[in-house]
């Protein structure tokens, strides 16, 4: 089992979405986190004031998957969230030690998905 | 038309005591050609209404207004604190109004210079009309409408103060800024037998009276209180902007009551004013838009905001006595000015007005009690005067005058009261606190949860 997390664009998010469903990838984690890279910070201005290097807003995805899907799902994130600029995001996989489903109590594999 | 000729009449005389007519013993209105005989006190329905809309108008531009534009501007950690001080203060300065603060302002003069207590929680000020101030509705009503003025003076000097103020120091100081300044100089510009009054400068509906007294002790206050912790190393960003529009078209929205109301009846005046007061907030929001766009390359939304409240500041000693073309001029001129204060010279100076009080109503103000001596003119408003533009430089003098001294005694008298409360009570929260936020230092409580 593996844990993917993803960092992507937020405006990229529905097509990521849709791309994981195709690929029938169906358990995942969403949220907002802010965050920077290459593409540094952004700039505000407030009366004038420019704030340089702010944190930038970006969607975090965490899926948990079967070995046997990981090459599909980091395809599907892929293949929808590139644009081909800085700040495209990040995937990384992480070895996934257990699983729980709180509701039958399974456990493992059986759990995911 | 013979109650508009009336209501002429008795606006001629409110704002015609002591320039026009110093030395005639009743307010003859010359102008409309109606008989001398004072005005028997009678009350006009259709007046009273506009009157107490006005009231309800000028109450909301404290609080929701004014708190919602403050509060956005400030950091998540401080909202509460910064909407509280508003709120809080449309207690405290109702009670201090109906007390006393209502009788040193605009009870019997004591010397030109301030009210005496006899109005002392408001004996003898009933529903009979006060001609002196306004002849066809309830003097208690007028009243109550001038209460709503007192109200948000203090509340936008807190906005120099902001995210650093200690909540009991600023309850204490409001009430005796509100006493000690407000009154006073409340009574020198609109108070029968005030100097300023006496001596003409012209203040529709309170250009010196609000924005430039609560504009230079904010100011002051800005200067003795210090910068905010890292400011200005590390800008502080709006953390609700929608807040702060909301709380910008809430304040153009009740300034009709508080400039068109100031006309104290259902008139011809109002109109003017109604009229005078949209255009300078149009027109200065569309040029600190366009400076925007120039200077930094985008327009944004709180330079729109922040013009529109600039122009309103302005048109408010002028908005009787102008034109709508003369009220475009004043909203050019104090976008310019006002601008070149908040983005440029605040930050050449180094002082940390937070939220820009100083740079949006002290010089906002200024601009606008200036220009109100270029550009009145007797065509719109009889019982004004003549500004520089109409032939008339004395006004401008007048006016200057009026500046001048109302900035030098505000600044006196809250230089003294917070050097006093400083070592009384002190003026900041500790560092630590000032870190953690002002909503869970001082009221306990936060604007928003982040788990239901």
């Amino acid at each position: 089992m593996k844990l993917i997390i993803a960092i992507i664009q937020p405006h990229k998010l529905d097509e990521v979405m849709d791309e994981l469903e195709k690929a029938e990838i169906h358990l995942k984690t969403v949220s907002n986190v802010l965050g920077c890279g290459r593409q540094k910070g952004v700039t505000e201005v407030y009366r004038g004031v420019k704030e340089a290097g702010n944190l930038i807003k970006k969607v975090k995805l965490e899926i948990a998957v079967n070995d046997k899907f990981v090459e599909t799902t980091i395809k599907a994130i892929s293949k929808a969230a590139k644009t081909g600029q800085t700040g495209d995001g990040k995937i990384f996989v992480l070895d996934l030690e257990e699983c729980y489903r709180i509701r039958t109590g399974e456990k493992g594999s059986e759990a995911i998905g | 038309m013979k109650k508009i000729l009336m209501i002429l009449t008795i606006l001629t005389g409110l704002f015609a005591t002591g320039w026009l007519l110093a030395e005639e013993p009743a307010a003859t209105p010359a102008v409309c050609g109606v008989a001398a005989e004072p005005a028997p006190a009678a009350i006009n329905t259709g007046d009273t209404a506009w009157i107490l809309m006005s009231t309800a108008l000028v109450m909301m531009m404290t609080a929701p207004g004014l708190a919602m534009f403050y509060g956005g501007l400030v950091r998540r950690k401080n909202v509460l604190s910064t909407m509280m001080q508003s709120f809080f203060l449309l207690g405290l300065i109702s009670v201090q109004w109906i007390l006393w603060g209502y009788s040193l302002s605009f009870g019997p003069d004591i010397g030109h210079f301030i009210g005496s207590l006899k109005w002392f929680a408001l004996s003898g000020v009933g529903s009979a009309p006060n001609p002196d101030y306004a002849g066809t509705i309830p003097h208690n009503l007028f009243m109550i409408y001038q209460m709503m003025f007192a109200v948000i003076t203090p509340a936008l000097i807190t906005g120099a103060f902001a995210e650093r103020i200690k909540f009991s120091t600023f309850a204490v100081f409001s009430l005796l800024w509100a006493t000690l300044v407000y009154d006073p100089v409340c009574h020198w510009v609109w108070g029968t037998g005030g100097w300023l009054k006496t001596m003409g400068a012209l203040d529709f509906a309170g250009g010196t009276v609000v924005h430039i007294s609560s504009g230079i002790s904010a100011l002051v206050f800005a200067l003795m209180i210090g910068k905010r912790k890292n400011y200005p190393a590390r800008p502080v960003a709006p953390h609700n902007m929608v807040f702060t529009l909301l709380g910008a078209a809430l304040l153009w929205f009740g300034w009709f009551g508080f400039n068109a109301g100031s006309a104290l009846g259902a008139n011809e005046l109002a109109v003017t004013a109604f009229i005078a007061t949209n255009t300078a907030a149009a027109t200065a929001a569309l040029v600190w838009l366009f400076l925007d766009w120039l200077v930094i390359g985008k327009p944004t939304a709180l330079g729109g905001a922040s013009g529109a409240v600039a122009g309103l500041v302005a048109v408010t000693p002028a908005a009787g006595f102008v034109t709508p073309m003369g009220a475009l001029g004043i909203g050019i001129l104090v976008a310019l000015v006002c601008y070149l204060f908040v983005s440029v010279l605040k930050h050449k100076f180094g002082y940390d007005d937070s939220l820009d009080a100083f740079g949006v109503h002290g010089v906002g103000g200024t601009v606008g009690a200036l220009a109100t001596g270029l550009f009145a003119t007797k065509m719109v408003n009889a019982a004004g005067n003549n500004g520089l533009f109409y032939g008339n430089a004395s006004l401008l003098w007048t006016q200057a005058i009026g500046v001048i001294a109302t900035m030098a005694y505000a600044a006196a008298v809250t230089f003294v009261l917070l050097k006093i409360l400083d070592k009384v009570m002190g003026l900041r929260v500790k560092e630590e606190e000032e870190l953690i936020g002002l909503d869970i230092t001082q009221h306990k409580e936060t604007a928003y949860t982040l788990v239901d």
